[in-house]
């Protein structure tokens, strides 16, 4: 397989909280159109590499570019104006509004009316109305909570939140998704829309970048997966390399395991 | 429906005069409204992006002292033996000013305070009130200090056609009064359900997912104060133009605390919470005053206040409004997920 244009790359990063080193010289990349997993286990540094690409976090060392652009100093809401969108573990949806307005939210960036039309009701701001609103049932549609747009998001279940987490990522209309344990509280038949979910996401030309503890659901959908332990890389490669990885093996089940 | 009640209510308002002929209710009903204006203004901020601010009568004030300053005319001298004097304008430029001085001092004020946000902001606001107090007090050649601004000139508007209208009479303010609340309702609300309304509401729910869509924290909430303090700031020219007089007490922090009240009884967050709010505590000394003295009539309002928000305690509009609607508009059960721990959680 030709090895894709680069779209993100990660050089040397490093993240220290005082003493404490998160992350100590990470390097890997994501090509365009590929669905790359960052798997590790709990503490490994996973979220942290996740702060650090969407601009929650700054590294204390080392460069994270986007399609050539680079990120450092950048504000969380111009990293998103570059094209990556991100869901979260937890604070996935705005809780007091409803499953469609979560989306008309979500879909600010797409609203470019000034401020004076909105309020004087010219007919521009109408029709970009219109457009949001036939965008957001769109999304609604697409990760399939159409019976639920008229709820409160705060009164889904978490699976579904998430989707309301991805609608809303999506509805940035990103180039690159980053998803942030998204199926973490789902049963099986939920992860497994999930996966035809992301998969269908890839195919209308986005990026992904997934950090995820579900092994089954990472090696079901990653083209490539990086393994960290500690804060470093400790194997990159297709899930069926990593599966049979001794390192991979001792870090997640231990070295007796390894042994054995 | 609801549109239909705010209509209904605006042609009741407007009839009062006709059958209203007190000239102290009458007062009390322009002072009323004024106070609305204002406490419409402060729901913007505290009902819509969550920020408080506790130093909100600073911009009403403001914009009481500019408008008046602007049509009284003055002459003072700065440092380095520069002298500005200043002819008087028609009171409607004051009014044009004072909501572009308070806007201005309203964007100085979330510049500075925004980027931390939450308790520093009222700090902010109640440093920023007591500081433009004490200018006031203390200024005496620009404001008269406690001596007062006296002979404010009545508010004048231009009627197509007719020439310059002097509004001097209780009833020619009383409908500028209602013709400015209505406009001011009909902005906030237009706001609050644009793109911008939206993007404040995701803020005060959920900022960190709010800025992962592209929301700018900081402009959206400055903006939100540079809105908020020019309608306060509308609110304190009406104010100077109908009292006629103004001096620095009226930045004292009660009046800041009584729009708060106002606001929070009313319901924070809904666009009639403030009207609702404002009616009762700006029309319960008018019925109080008879039966009680003034020291009894506070405890009172305190009492009155407590027992509002014990029965309704989301304030009078919302809680009513979530009891008639068939499902309820927004649930007071905190949403089962944890703020703010994603962007700093250590992996």
């Amino acid at each position: 397989m030709a090895s894709p244009a680069t779209a993100l790359k990660v050089e040397k990063v490093a993240v220290h909280f005082g003493g404490l080193v998160a992350l100590s010289d990470m390097n890997f990349t994501v090509g365009e159109g590929e669905i790359v997993s960052l798997i590790g286990p709990n503490g490994a540094g996973k979220t942290t590499a996740f702060n650090v690409v969407t601009g929650f976090l700054h590294p204390t060392r080392g460069a994270v570019s986007y399609r050539g652009t680079a990120l450092n100093g950048l504000k969380p809401h111009q990293i998103a104006d570059l094209g990556l969108a991100r869901t979260f573990q937890r604070t996935s949806v705005f809780p007091n509004d409803t499953v469609y307005d979560n989306l008309l939210i979500g879909l600010h960036r797409q609203g470019r009316v000034n401020l004076l039309e909105a309020i004087l009701g010219l007919p521009r701001a109408g029709s970009s109305e219109r457009r949001l609103r036939e965008r957001a049932s769109e999304l609604i549609e697409w990760v399939g909570l159409e019976r639920r747009a008229h709820d409160l998001a705060g009164s889904l279940s978490y699976g579904e939140q998430r989707l309301v987490g991805v609608a809303l990522a999506l509805a940035a209309e990103p180039t690159m998704l980053l998803l942030d344990e998204p199926v973490s509280g789902m049963n099986a038949s939920e992860t497994h829309t999930f996966v035809q979910l992301v998969r269908g996401i890839r195919d209308r030309g986005v990026t992904i970048l997934l950090v995820e503890h579900d092994m089954p659901m990472v090696m079901s959908v990653s083209d490539r997966i990086v393994v960290l332990n500690y804060g470093r890389i400790i194997a990159e490669g297709p899930p069926e390399v990593i599966r049979n990885d001794p390192a991979v093996i001792e870090a997640y089940l231990g070295q007796g395991a390894a042994r054995a | 429906m609801k549109s239909g009640i705010a209509i209904l209510t605006v042609v009741a308002l407007a009839s009062v005069p006709m059958w209203l002929r007190d000239p102290y209710l009458m007062n009390a009903l322009i002072t009323t409204g004024i106070f609305i204006i204002g406490a419409m203004s402060l729901n913007l901020l505290l009902g819509f992006t969550g920020q408080l601010s506790l130093g909100h009568i600073a911009f009403f004030g403001i914009g009481a002292y500019v408008s008046a300053l602007t049509s009284l005319g003055f002459d003072v001298g700065l440092p380095f033996g520069i002298r500005i004097i200043h002819t008087p304008w028609p009171p409607i430029a004051g009014f044009v000013l004072a909501i572009i001085v308070a806007g201005l001092c309203g964007y100085l004020v979330g510049l500075l305070s925004f980027r931390v946000r939450g308790a520093y902001f009222v700090i902010v606001t109640i440093s920023f009130a007591e500081v433009v107090r004490l200018v006031a007090l203390n200024w005496v050649e620009l404001t008269q200090g406690p001596l007062a601004l006296t002979n404010i000139p009545s508010m004048t508007v231009g009627l197509p056609g007719l020439g310059d209208l002097t509004l001097r009479t209780k009833l020619q303010n009383y409908y500028l009064v209602l013709a400015v609340a209505v406009v001011t309702y009909l902005l906030i609300s237009r706001l609050v359900r644009s793109h911008f309304g939206r993007a404040m509401r995701g803020l005060m729910e959920n900022e960190t997912l709010a800025v992962s869509v592209g929301i700018d924290v900081t402009k959206t909430l400055t903006l939100a104060a540079v809105i908020s303090a020019g309608i306060a700031g509308a609110a304190g020219s009406l104010y100077a133009h109908y009292i006629r007089i103004i001096d620095p007490e009226v930045f004292a922090f009660i009046n800041t605390v009584t729009m708060v009240i106002m606001v929070i009884t009313g319901g924070k967050g809904s666009l009639a919470g403030p009207v609702v709010g404002g009616m009762i505590f700006g029309l319960l000394p008018v019925f109080l005053r008879p039966i009680m003295a003034p020291e009894a009539q506070w405890i009172a309002y305190g009492g009155v206040l407590i027992a509002i928000l014990f029965v309704l305690p989301r304030g009078i509009v919302p809680s009513l409004a979530q009891r008639f609607a068939k499902r309820p508009i927004r649930t007071e059960k905190p949403a089962p997920v944890a703020f703010e721990r994603d962007a700093k959680e250590h992996a």
